[in-house]
């Protein structure tokens, strides 16, 4: 079966939707994200979705799913790449993605996790840090 | 008087066929000459709406047409089902209403990113939706 690739980063996960996403692919990358963030102890989460041409409401469900599922496992999530015109179209369509981290691109992702977990760039490769 | 000047008809009973009809949607957008932000209205409302048909009425159809009216070009999406039909339709266009497992947001949203917005639907009949967003 067809899977959304979920890439290890140091202490995260980056997982790029590139394709255009059908439930049960969105099903499998929950089911994935959620195994690897026990697996790895991954502390943030990076959903990349610059390739995306809309964010519908089920979409948006599966990203605030994805969210909460993640820091049930303490881990964050943060929403990354954003395009201008699939954001103006949320709001008009009434998706607000409460509770989601969100950052401009990747980079600017990864260091709004470091700040949140007050990780610094050189210990990045310690994901069990606080134990 | 309204003129159709190319349409396309597409039958959606499933996820993967709601980003076909996305696709053709997008097509036609660009064909019109829609900027990217409208491109992005038409395509999300369309993703709703079909949804909607695939999750509640059991798939049917969707009628993509290019349409003139007078010197005005627009895009029009109709979706087509003959499933178990909207019991109350004043309550289904509320934001946050949802007989589902949605977040209620699926035909009053679809419903502001479009210029023009119809719905019929008949218990035990079906149900259409049609939308228009003028170029």
């Amino acid at each position: 079966m067809e899977r959304i690739p979920i890439i290890k980063m140091g202490p995260f996960l980056l997982v790029t939707i590139q394709v255009d996403m059908h439930d049960r692919l969105v099903m499998a990358l929950q089911e994935d994200l959620t195994e690897l963030v026990s697996a790895t102890g991954a502390r943030g989460v990076l959903i990349d979705i610059s390739s995306l041409d809309m964010v519908d409401s089920y979409i948006g469900r599966m990203l605030g799913g994805i969210a909460s599922i993640t820091s049930l496992m303490n881990a964050y999530t943060v929403v990354v790449g954003m395009q201008p015109a699939v954001a103006i179209t949320m709001v008009e369509l009434g998706i607000s993605l409460q509770g989601v981290m969100t950052a401009l691109n990747v980079e600017k992702g990864m260091d709004l996790l470091r700040a949140t977990l007050m990780i610094s760039p050189d210990q990045d490769h310690g994901i069990d840090r606080e134990e | 008087m309204e003129s159709t000047v190319k349409s396309d008809t597409l039958v959606v009973k499933n996820p993967q066929e709601i980003i076909l009809a996305r696709q053709k949607v997008r097509e036609y957008a660009r064909l019109l000459g829609f900027n990217l932000v409208d491109q992005t209205k038409l395509i999300t409302a369309t993703s709703e709406l079909a949804r909607n048909m695939v999750e509640y009425g059991g798939g049917g159809i969707v009628v993509i047409e290019l349409i003139y009216v007078r010197e005005h070009r627009g895009l029009r999406v109709t979706f087509e089902d003959q499933g178990p039909g909207i019991a109350d339709l004043e309550m289904a266009m509320q934001d946050g209403f949802t007989t589902g497992n949605g977040l209620g947001h699926g035909l009053p949203g679809a419903k502001r990113l479009v210029n023009e917005f119809e719905i019929d639907s008949k218990i035990g009949v079906g149900t259409r939706v049609s939308l228009v967003r003028w170029v």
